[in-house]
């Protein structure tokens, strides 16, 4: 198994700790002017989301992680797995439901998504940052108040509930920031 | 003539914090001109290197009219060797205003590359340079600041509550650690206690020093003595300090050690423990250790203080990257 020491630590690097990816968020070089390096380091688990801290001796290794971020269309789901396709090679990556857990409310057929690999299995998925959904359900809203300044939960195709202005209608798309869950716009 | 900054109207923020560190340099310069220390320009490369194993030299090889191979320089890690040897020489009082190297270490408050004041004073009493050395701080911080001094003992007592760190094993030095909530340490063995202390200093102690004041610590042990004196009042410390502002040291001053024999014992040891970790020799300043034979370096107290931290402690910044024309990974 590959090895990375700590003067290859930075943000972003994955290594294994305990068996579990993760990765780097947070690399401090401790260096007193006459004494032993350390490096404190805040890494997240790639499993969990967990933000973890450990010092590590300067020169320490730690075990590099087959970890990588791919670009995937999403397919479907069947209920249990939801289904990933790399769009040049054809290959298929069926996501447990804890790699998409925070995010299925996002996913819709066709889009591309950026897919994090663990040993080539799906752990984590990041949808497009905007997507366009249609409301299904929200409460009527008074026709003619175009100000946006009131709001009213709107149930999405997907499952999603969101803000939305008053005057935005059930059957109307809009576009919705998947990072913060909040309505954009309305889609034309 | 000197530029009146006052009067150059506000260009562009890159413009204002460059006329910031000028002044800042300006201003260290005037202490030093205003109290008839000699300013000197010390070679930054040097045939011999600092064997320190916590100091990593940079080195350029040299083409030398007259060698057939190129030759091996090393960029100093601080002026402290050349600027000996003109003490040694009769220089009288000196200070260094410049650039040093320390390959590897980089962070919000550290650079390869930075700027460094060191200074000697003949004469002067450990306690007497401190002084010096706070009135400096006191004159370019934005408000001066109360001072508490305390030895390293002290310290651990008060600020990691180990009562005698001296007398403290590996074991009660971890249980410290666990207390104070660190996180863990990867990489140290148990029984190492010298480490273990360190890390108390490190990750418990500094973060509470020089908060809201200026912290000297004193009376390090005796094995951090590094070209220091022992205190032969009392053999287990050794006659170095350590200046902190807001949890970042600034400055490191020693009374200095002058005895020829023991730099070459202290230089041994070092090299040493050097192989011992694996690291590569480095040549010792030959030139340095026959001065001191040859003329004696005469009883002074020295200190270096990190420049672009006190700009940054004046300039309320928290990055050495704001206060410095461009990072090592701008250059």
């Amino acid at each position: 198994m590959a090895t990375v020491s700590t003067n290859e630590f930075k943000n972003g690097l994955k290594f294994l700790m305990d068996g579990q990816p993760c990765t780097i968020v947070d690399n401090t070089i401790v260096q007193p002017g006459k004494g032993q390096a350390f490096n404190r380091v805040k890494y997240r688990n790639l499993m969990t989301g967990r933000v973890l801290e450990k010092t590590f001796k300067s020169g320490e290794k730690v075990e590099a992680a087959d970890v990588m971020d791919t670009e995937l269309q999403y397919l479907y789901t069947d209920g249990e797995f939801w289904h990933f396709m790399d769009a040049e090679s054809f290959e298929q990556y069926q996501a447990p439901e804890s790699a998409v857990a925070d995010v299925a409310k996002w996913l819709i057929e066709q889009d591309m998504c950026v897919v994090t690999l663990f040993n080539g299995q799906p752990i984590s998925v990041i949808p497009p940052k905007q997507v366009t959904l249609e409301i299904v359900e929200t409460d009527p809203g008074l026709k003619g108040d175009t100000a946006g300044t009131g709001g009213k939960p709107a149930t999405l195709s997907t499952g999603a509930v969101v803000q939305v202005p008053l005057f935005v209608q059930i059957g109307e798309k809009v576009i919705v920031n998947t990072e913060k869950g909040e309505y954009v716009s309305r889609a034309k | 003539m000197m530029n009146d900054f006052s009067t150059v109207s506000k260009t562009s923020d890159r413009r204002l914090q460059l006329e910031k560190r000028s002044q800042f340099l300006q201003r260290l310069r005037a202490f030093f001109y205003q109290r008839q220390v000699l300013e000197v320009d010390t070679p930054m490369l040097s045939q011999g290197a600092t064997p320190d194993v916590h100091l990593r030299s940079l080195s350029s090889w040299l083409q030398v009219p007259g060698e057939r191979e190129r030759q091996e320089y090393f960029w100093h890690t601080s002026p402290e060797y050349p600027m000996k040897r003109l003490l040694c020489e009769g220089s009288g009082d000196i200070f260094y205003l410049g650039k040093v190297f320390r390959d590897g270490d980089l962070s919000p408050r550290h650079q390869i590359e930075f700027t460094m004041l060191e200074w000697y004073r003949v004469g002067f009493s450990l306690q007497e340079l401190i002084d010096e050395v706070l009135e400096l701080i006191n004159q370019l911080l934005p408000k001066p600041r109360s001072v508490q001094q305390l030895s390293y003992r002290q310290a651990f007592a008060e600020f990691a509550g180990v009562e005698d760190i001296f007398r403290a094993n590996a074991e009660q030095c971890r249980t410290c650690l666990q207390l104070n909530k660190v996180p863990e340490i990867v990489g140290v063995d148990e029984d190492d206690k010298p480490l273990w202390e360190q890390l108390i200093l490190t990750e418990v102690i500094e973060p509470q020093l020089g908060q809201g004041v200026i912290t000297v610590l004193k009376d390090f042990p005796a094995r951090d003595a590094a070209l220091a004196l022992i205190d032969p009042q009392n053999p287990e410390v050794a006659e170095r300090f350590e200046v902190f502002v807001d949890a970042m040291e600034l400055a490191n001053g020693y009374h200095e050690l002058a005895d020829a024999g023991l730099y070459r014992q202290r230089f041994e040891e070092s090299l040493a423990q050097r192989s011992q970790l694996g690291l590569p020799p480095v040549p010792l300043d030959e030139k340095l250790l026959q001065t001191l034979t040859e003329k004696s370096l005469p009883d002074c107290c020295g200190v270096a203080l990190g420049v672009d931290r006190l700009l940054m402690l004046q300039q309320g910044e928290r990055q050495i990257e704001a206060v410095i024309p461009f990072g090592v990974q701008q250059a």
